[in-house]
């Protein structure tokens, strides 16, 4: 089973500028979890200290948003397409080229 | 001269110069314009400000605009109007409607976003805009752009009201509609913008774009002889005007423009789209999304990106969240018509019927003055209403068939 992920340029920055990454993640922590494990810091982007999703933050897998299919508890299926979306997107910085940011204050 | 001094993280503090970019990169939470209000305070006095045309530009050291704007320069100072015939119907003592459904040029509120937004779009040499919308900010980028001379890009939900379609193409703007709801469409943008180099008002210029909104605040303040009412209510989309009135509020206290009041802020959405107000009335903040189902398209965004700071802030203030059924929008719609003569859209039906609820509840005190903020017109949402209107059969020109008719004086036959 094979899902992508696509990943918004603000965080091409943790993947080498790859636009999409493909995974064999079943569900949305191990996605998570096995994206910080190959792009480390990505999971401090995604999730604030407590491990909970930013609240800014969109999940949708294919056209959907994940939480009207059970958030966490949704199990991946093959060739399904993730997109992350910031709650209010877009914007290029012109610090954005600059290395990884420090992280919530 | 720009009282601007920099774009601050709502939720981290993080800050970041004046640039098209609305989300912090660290957390994803919104940013918010910070003014030099020091400065403001001893460089501009009140006075000034009343010596101005009667513009929302009056306040332009509160906007986060560089010079003169470059659009909307008529925009704003709508009428705010005591309504005593809506107040006697509600049983209130002292009601006010803001009535931005004859603001310019398009006839809602989201003339005052556009008109900051596509400014600052000017500023950063942007010479294509757009927006995802629900259809008064689709009017509003579409006239001004056009006024303007951007070139712009409108996304819609393919099932928007056939007038506000209409009112987005005839001023040559480019209208996408999308088979899908407000949420798919915004996401789309989303992506667009963040693949070209367009001024999206609600995407990377939302920043700029929501300040626009506490001008509606302002003039509510001024209006009423620089105070503020001692409750607001105010539908709610995405969540940022209600937000953007509260810090407008906020502003003009720190400048000493006004005596420090608390205000009392009520959030209004139809039940088919209810996503704010459910969390109020749950007392939290957290936003569960909705697939919107109701006749107020124009409030129809089931994923407001403001939601969680709107909730917060309604909470904070003592006031409450109501939402209404698609009948009770129709009767508040009628009701407002009715009793002070204002055509309000759906969105402001749904502010009238709620206010009438919240006050039948008892969640907001009919002996306290309160503001209705009016945002759209019912021109652009006819089709709400046209089934509720009665049209009888024409009539022959006839004195005698019009008495008939209408008089129940009944002609006896001539000899």
């Amino acid at each position: 089973m094979q899902i992508t992920v696509r990943i918004p340029p603000p965080l091409r920055k943790y993947t080498q500028g790859a636009e999409s990454v493909e995974t064999t993640a079943q569900n949305l922590s191990e996605l998570i979890d096995g994206l910080d494990q190959k792009y480390p810091g990505f999971k401090k982007v995604l999730c604030s200290e407590d491990g909970k999703l930013q609240r800014f933050l969109n999940i949708y897998v294919n056209d959907e948003d994940i939480r009207f299919l059970g958030g966490l508890e949704y199990s991946f299926k093959d060739g399904d397409e993730i997109l992350l979306i910031p709650a209010i997107a877009g914007g290029v910085s012109l610090e954005a080229t600059e290395s990884a940011s420090p992280g919530c204050r | 001269m720009s009282y601007l001094k920099l774009l601050k993280c709502r939720q981290c503090g993080r800050t970041y110069q004046a640039e098209p970019i609305a989300a912090c990169e660290d957390c994803w939470a919104p940013l918010e314009v910070v003014y030099d209000y020091d400065r403001i305070r001893a460089e501009v006095p009140r006075k000034q400000v009343e010596s101005r045309l009667p513009t929302m530009w009056r306040y332009k050291e509160l906007l986060p605009v560089t010079g003169e704007p470059a659009v909307g320069r008529s925009t704003g100072f709508t009428p705010l109007v005591a309504a005593p015939h809506l107040a006697k119907a509600l049983g209130a003592r002292e009601v006010y409607l803001k009535n931005d459904a004859v603001n310019f040029p398009t006839l809602s509120f989201k003339d005052r976003v556009v008109a900051v937004a596509l400014s600052k779009a000017r500023e950063f040499g942007f010479d294509t805009v757009g927006c995802s919308s629900t259809g008064n900010l689709a009017n509003a980028v579409a006239a001004q752009g056009a006024a303007g001379g951007f070139k712009s890009f409108i996304f819609v939900p393919a099932d928007l009201e056939p007038e506000k379609l209409v009112n987005t193409q005839i001023y040559g703007a480019t209208l996408v509609k999308v088979s899908g709801n407000y949420d798919q469409v915004n996401r789309l943008c989303s992506e667009i913008s963040q693949k070209y180099p367009w001024g999206m008002v609600n995407v990377n210029l939302r920043t700029y774009y929501s300040e626009g909104s506490k001008t509606f605040g302002y003039e509510v303040a001024e209006q009423l002889g620089w105070r503020v009412p001692q409750n607001i209510v105010v539908p709610m989309a995405g969540g940022s005007l209600i937000t953007k009135i509260h810090k407008a509020f906020g502003e003009l206290q720190k400048l000493g423009w006004i005596e420090p009041a608390a205000t009392k802020f009520y959030g209004a959405q139809a039940t088919g789209c209810s996503p704010i107000v459910t969390a109020v009335k749950n007392k939290t903040c957290e936003i569960v999304p909705q697939k919107p189902s109701t006749i107020v398209k124009s409030l129809s965004i089931g994923n407001p990106a403001d939601g969680f700071y709107a909730s917060k802030m309604i909470q904070e203030t003592g006031g409450a969240g109501e939402d209404v059924s698609d009948a009770e929008v129709v009767e508040g719609i009628r009701l407002l018509a009715e009793t002070e003569g204002f055509f309000a859209e759906t969105a402001g039906g749904v502010t009238v019927a709620v206010a009438r609820k919240l006050i039948r509840n008892g969640l907001l005190n009919p002996n306290e003055s309160m503001v209705l903020a009016i945002t759209g017109n019912g021109l652009k949402t006819i089709g709400a209403v046209s089934g509720e209107i009665q049209s009888d059969e024409a009539i022959r020109p006839k004195l005698a068939a019009f008495e008939d008719r209408y008089l129940n004086i009944h002609a006896t036959a001539s000899a």
